[in-house]
C-alpha cells in the first residue's frame, strides 16, 4: 500500500473544497491535497448551467460552470495537488485517510488536518414515500439535470415535478427549453420551497402551473412510468379523499430536498446536529473531532454558493491555523442557540479568543413573517439587531456580529426573529 | 400598474411598475439593478439564455453556453431551437464565441466551460 503524509487534505472538489484548498495554500501551507471522486473539479456546479451564481462574490450573474471555473483556475495557478477519480473509503480517528483509485489502488494518507467538503445528497423516492409500481422514469432532479446538461440524454417527453425546491424549479424551465412538456410542479406544503425569483423566472415565464398542498400519491406503469396520481392534502398533510387526479407522464422528477452527505463523518462518530443533519461546528467550522473541519453543504444545505465558498475559506483558515498550532482549543465556549422562530444556527458554538473580526451566523426561520427584527442576545446584552421586511424559511439569513462586542464568559447567545409590533 | 417579481438577485423584490407622463416608474426595488429590471420588464421583458450544444471528441456530451447579454423573452424557445442544431468540436475554451449575433439580436452565445 502507498503511504504518504499531507498537511491538509480536502475531501471533495466542489465549491466548498476548492475555496478551502485555495485558502489553506494562501495561509502558507504548501502540502495540500484535494481528493475528488469525479473526473473533473467543480462538483454539482458543473451541471448547473443556468446563471445567477456569484452575485455576492463576483458582482456578476455567472453560470454555475463559470463560478466553478474561477476557482478551478486559481487552484491550478496555485499548483494545488488534485487526486481525481479517487474515492475516500475510510477516515480513522488519528486522521488517517484511506483513499482508492484505479491507478494507485489504496493509499494511506496521514493528515495534519482534514476538511470534509462532500456536499449534500438528494432525497430519493423511498424517502418521499410514494406508493405504486417501480417503473423506470422516476428520477431525482439532480439526476435529470446531469442527464440533460452533461450526458446529453432526454429522460422523458412528459414530466411531472414533485417538490418546489430550487432544483425542481430550475429543472422545470430547463426541461421546457429542451422540449419536454412539464405538466406541473406539485408541492406538499402550503408554500413553495424555492426562492421567489425562481418561481417567477422558471414557472411564471413558461406558464408552468404550481399546485400547492398537493402531492404525488402513486406511480403507474410496469416497466416504464405511464402516469402518476396526484391528490390534495389537508393541513395535517393527509390526502383529501375525492381530490385524486390521474396525470399521464413518462417522467417523474423528484425535487424533495437535500441532506448533508455525512457517511464519512459518521465513521468518525463526530457530533451531528439533528436540526441541520450536519456536524456541529465551531468558529472555524471545526467538528467535534479535533483537526477535522467541515465546509459547505456538509454542514447545512445553503441556498447560495457564495456562502458555501465563504465557509470553505473559513474552514481553510482554521485548518491552516490548526496545523501551525495557532488555534487555542481550550474553553470557554459560547453556544449559539436558535431562539424565537429560528430553526437552527450555524456555527453551533464559538470560542471568543479564536474569533475573527466578525462572526457570521447562518440560520433559517421556522415560518414566514413580515416586518421582523433579528436579535442576537447574550447573557444580559443584545449583541446584534437588524430589521427585515420579510423572512421566509427557504431563504437563509446571514448576519455578522462584531466579535469584540461579545463578552468573554458568555455561555450562550440566542438568535431570535420576532415581529416588530409584538415588542 | 403592473407587478413583477425581480429576478436579479435572491432578495426577489416585488416591483410595482407604472407609466406616468411617458416615464416608467418603478417602486419596491432595493437597488439600481432592480429599477432597470422593472423598466425592461414593463417595456420588453428580457432574459439570459443558458443551454447546451452538442460537443464531439470530449469526455462529456454537452457544452454549456450562455448569452453575452439578455435577449427578448419571447424569442427564448426559438433561439434555443437554433442552438440545438449546432455541433462543436474540442478544444473549446470558456468564453469562446459559439454563435455570433444570434438571431440578429446583437448578442453572442459563448461557452461557459473549458473542454479540451
Amino acid at each position: 500500500m502507498n503511504k504518504r503524509q499531507v498537511d491538509v487534505v480536502i475531501i471533495g472538489g466542489g465549491p466548498a473544497g476548492l475555496a478551502a484548498a485555495i485558502e489553506v495554500k494562501k495561509q502558507g501551507i504548501d502540502n495540500v491535497l484535494i481528493i475528488e471522486r469525479d473526473s473533473s473539479l467543480g462538483g454539482i456546479l458543473q451541471q448547473c448551467i443556468h446563471d445567477g451564481f456569484g452575485l455576492h462574490r463576483f458582482g456578476k450573474r455567472l453560470s454555475g460552470c463559470e463560478y466553478a471555473d474561477n476557482f478551478i483556475v486559481e487552484v491550478k495557478e496555485r499548483k494545488i495537488e488534485i487526486a481525481d477519480k479517487t474515492i475516500v473509503i475510510e477516515i480513522t480517528k488519528d486522521k488517517v485517510i484511506y483513499a482508492m483509485n484505479e491507478i494507485d489502488g489504496i493509499t494511506e494518507i496521514k493528515c495534519g488536518a482534514i476538511i470534509l467538503a462532500m456536499g449534500c445528497r438528494e432525497r430519493t423516492r423511498s424517502q418521499a414515500f410514494i406508493w405504486g409500481t417501480r417503473p423506470s422514469g422516476v428520477l431525482t432532479a439532480g439526476t435529470v439535470q446531469r442527464y440533460i446538461n452533461i450526458e446529453g440524454y432526454l429522460p422523458g417527453e412528459k414530466a411531472v415535478i414533485l417538490g418546489s425546491g430550487d432544483i425542481g424549479l430550475i429543472m422545470a424551465r430547463r426541461m421546457t427549453l429542451e422540449g419536454i412538456e412539464v405538466k406541473g410542479v406539485y408541492e406538499l406544503m402550503e408554500s413553495p420551497g424555492g426562492l421567489t425569483r425562481n418561481i417567477a423566472q422558471c414557472l411564471v415565464d413558461y406558464n408552468i402551473p404550481l399546485h400547492l398542498s398537493t402531492t404525488v400519491i402513486r406511480t403507474h406503469g410496469n416497466k416504464k412510468l405511464e402516469g402518476v396520481t396526484v391528490a390534495k392534502v389537508d393541513k395535517d398533510r393527509q390526502v383529501i379523499k375525492g381530490s385524486e387526479e390521474y396525470i399521464e407522464c413518462d417522467l417523474l422528477v423528484l425535487a424533495v430536498g437535500l441532506i448533508p452527505e455525512n457517511e464519512l463523518s459518521n465513521q468518525l462518530n463526530i457530533n451531528i446536529d439533528t436540526r441541520t443533519k450536519g456536524p456541529v461546528v465551531d468558529e472555524y467550522f471545526m467538528t467535534s473531532m479535533e483537526g477535522v473541519f467541515a465546509a459547505g453543504n456538509v454542514v447545512t444545505v445553503f441556498d447560495l454558493v457564495d456562502y458555501v465558498s465563504l465557509t470553505g475559506e473559513l474552514a481553510g483558515r482554521g485548518a491552516a491555523k490548526y496545523v501551525k498550532g495557532q488555534l487555542k482549543m481550550d474553553k470557554p465556549i459560547t453556544r449559539l442557540e436558535p431562539g424565537e422562530n429560528v430553526s437552527f444556527v450555524v456555527p453551533q458554538y464559538v470560542r471568543k479568543h479564536n474569533l475573527e473580526e466578525k462572526l457570521p451566523l447562518y440560520f433559517r426561520v421556522k415560518q414566514k413573517l413580515e416586518k421582523v427584527e433579528v436579535t442576537a442576545v447574550g447573557n444580559d446584552e443584545t449583541y446584534y439587531k437588524k430589521k427585515h421586511r420579510v423572512v421566509l424559511p427557504p431563504e437563509m439569513l446571514v448576519e455578522e456580529i462584531i466579535s469584540s462586542n461579545i463578552k468573554e464568559g458568555d455561555k450562550k447567545i440566542t438568535v431570535n426573529v420576532m415581529e416588530v409590533s409584538k415588542e | 400598474m403592473k407587478k413583477f417579481t425581480c429576478i436579479v438577485c435572491p432578495v426577489s423584490c416585488i416591483l410595482s411598475v407604472d407609466e406616468k407622463d411617458n416615464e416608467v416608474q418603478v417602486n419596491g426595488n432595493q437597488c439600481k439593478r432592480g429599477r432597470v429590471f422593472g423598466v425592461n420588464e414593463y417595456n420588453d421583458p428580457k432574459r439570459m439564455i443558458t443551454t447546451t450544444v452538442k460537443i464531439e471528441n470530449a469526455k462529456i456530451k454537452r457544452l454549456p453556453v450562455i448569452s453575452t447579454d439578455e435577449i427578448p423573452k419571447s424569442r427564448l424557445i426559438e433561439l434555443a431551437k437554433e442552438l440545438y442544431k449546432i455541433t462543436v468540436d474540442t478544444p473549446v475554451l470558456r468564453g469562446d464565441i459559439i454563435v455570433k449575433n444570434i438571431g440578429e439580436t446583437g448578442v453572442d452565445i459563448i461557452a461557459t466551460r473549458t473542454i479540451i
